[in-house]
């Protein structure tokens, strides 16, 4: 058996959430991955695609119609390289949820989202309601197409691999939607999938302004910033810091939950952390019953407190 | 133009479901039932381009069971003009239902379909998608904003690590994220007025598509529970633990 995966290299680097693709993929034979960008990043990306270990080869589509990992053009490009593969993956990121249900769509597949465990060729197991039931699934199609939850899986190493690398002539298509332009929040932290420490506010924090007070903690641990649903609804920070079921799947070593209650919707997208620290005033607060290390009382005084411990 | 509003019948988002005792399923017996939120908010932003002079004519589908008609009638209610049940005994799969949804718009002709991003209940994030591959319209997901222009639509759709802006010619897709809007509450004057608009009720099996699950469920478990842990008295104790037990800073 043969398995693609599809990587997102648009930057012309590979993230950790397509090695953990990569990880899932080890169980169904071999492995090509699929490295797709705009003509000035695509060699870069190959070159680091390469490296990867146990790939037995990387293909590369470059072109401006991939440089920004538009849905239409990826979906017929993996459409095409279908015919060559069994299963087809890729992490369950912005990029991997919007083009492979549409490819599974047109290959008469349906689409099995958010893996977090591979059985055998045909069995997976995904999360439904939020991630309060787990269900393991047996797909009757021919071809599998899998998004893969990233947490779930360890990343295979960057490097260690020495692979061949071919380029593949995309399928034409007329221009159907095109790219406009980005607007990317602060870079200067980890991302929140990659993070070994994540720092995350929910209501407790008040406003904008009150979230501000992770920030200094955040520097201190070298973590990311993430939010609950209901801090993302207030207008405390952008959409992209929401940890939960509708947001990112994130498992670090250390998650410190700062006046989040622990909704189940939060508790879906962060309860596979190793260590849960919860700092909140309500000491009946859901999130201590998942939390390893409890701390009861005004996050205003506690989150400066430990700030100012870990010099 | 005009609006496809396809919509779901899930379980409450309040309502914190159990997975029966025999794990065939989730415990749904006198479970309060409602619109998929997502679905929301892809409703109220169709009547949002109507109130801007960008469509007129708004048209709300659903595929499942007859009580599906009563979900229908809240989106009428929030002012949608149209609605079609396409029944069935259960819930079909995404690929089933972008399948019926595509014979839809063969009939109905929109010019965009809106849907939400996902169903809360099975959490696919999928139908939106295999719609527009199955029709090769193009798609935006995730979208956080939604604009009409002159030759088509210019959508900002929330991705990782930010957010990017598309145009889009139509016909197209669009799925809806958290941030595209607040839905309205249906008034009740507005409530009395959508039992007087037009819902068509069609049989699945009527449309000759192939329903047939592809996924097989095998068995349906709760997830493993956490244990709670302990409470501490203090910043210095808590670390004390993080270095020393728990070895993580």
């Amino acid at each position: 058996m043969t398995a693609l995966v599809l990587l997102d290299a648009e930057d012309g680097t590979i993230p950790q959430t397509s090695r953990s693709a990569i990880a899932a993929a080890a169980t169904l034979g071999e492995i090509d991955v699929l490295v797709t960008g705009g003509p000035d990043t695509i060699q870069a990306a190959a070159a680091s695609a390469a490296k990867l270990p146990g790939i037995r080869k990387v293909r590369t589509a470059a072109g401006e119609a991939f440089a920004h990992g538009l849905a239409e053009p990826l979906a017929a490009l993996i459409v095409a390289l279908a015919p060559e593969y069994d299963h087809i993956l890729a992490a369950a990121t912005a990029i991997g949820k919007s083009a492979l249900p549409r490819a599974a769509a047109r290959l008469d597949v349906q689409i099995i989202p958010d893996v977090m465990d591979i059985k055998d060729a045909e069995t997976f197991v995904r999360p439904i309601f939020a991630g309060n039931a787990l269900v393991t699934l047996r797909s009757s199609d021919a071809k599998k197409l899998l998004t893969i939850r990233t947490a779930s899986f360890d990343p295979v190493p960057a490097e260690g691999g020495n692979a061949p690398i071919e380029a593949v002539t995309p399928p034409s298509s007329a221009e159907k939607s095109r790219f406009l332009s980005a607007e990317h929040s602060s870079t200067e932290r980890p991302q929140l999938e990659a993070a070994r420490v994540i720092v995350s506010g929910g209501r407790g924090m008040q406003s904008a302004e009150g979230f501000k007070i992770l920030e200094p903690l955040a520097d201190k641990l070298g973590a990311a910033i993430g939010a609950s649903r209901v801090a993302v609804d207030a207008g405390f920070v952008p959409n992209d810091y929401q940890v939960g079921q509708t947001g990112k799947i994130v498992a670090p070593d250390l998650y410190i939950a700062c006046g989040i209650s622990g909704a189940i919707q939060h508790l879906a997208g962060m309860k596979d952390s190793k260590v849960i620290v919860a700092i909140n005033k309500d000491e009946d607060a859901p999130i201590f019953q998942v939390a390893d290390y409890g701390l009861v009382g005004d996050l205003f005084q506690i989150v400066p407190a430990l700030t100012a411990a870990l010099e | 133009m005009k609006i496809l509003v396809p919509i779901k019948r899930v379980v409450d988002y309040n309502v914190k479901v159990r997975v029966r005792r025999d794990g065939t399923g989730v415990e749904t017996a006198g479970v309060k039932m409602s619109m998929n939120p997502f679905d929301e908010i892809a409703v109220e932003e169709a009547l949002r381009l109507r109130e801007k002079g960008a469509a007129d004519d708004i048209v709300v589908v659903s595929v499942g069971v007859p009580q599906a008609a009563d979900t229908l009638r809240t989106a009428l209610a929030m002012g949608a003009d149209r609605a079609i049940l396409v029944q069935s005994e259960e819930s079909p799969e995404p690929l089933a239902v972008a399948k019926i949804l595509k014979t839809l718009v063969e009939r109905e002709k929109p010019d965009l379909v809106i849907l939400g991003k996902q169903a809360i209940d099975d959490d696919m994030n999928a139908t939106g998608q295999m719609l527009a591959g199955l029709l090769d319209w193009p798609q935006a997901t995730f979208a956080s904003r939604v604009e009409k222009t002159d030759d088509g639509l210019t959508v900002t759709r929330e991705v990782d690590g930010g957010s990017e802006t598309l145009s889009l010619t139509l016909p197209a897709i669009v799925t809806a994220d958290l941030r595209l809007n607040e839905p309205r509450y249906a008034s009740l004057p507005n409530i009395m007025k959508a039992k007087k608009k037009p819902l068509d009720t069609i049989a699945a099996a009527d449309l000759g598509i192939d329903l047939t699950r592809r996924l097989t469920m095998l068995s349906m478990a709760e997830p493993p529970t956490r244990k709670a842990g302990v409470k501490l008295g203090s910043v210095a104790e808590l670390v004390e633990k993080l270095r020393n037990e728990a070895k993580v800073i």
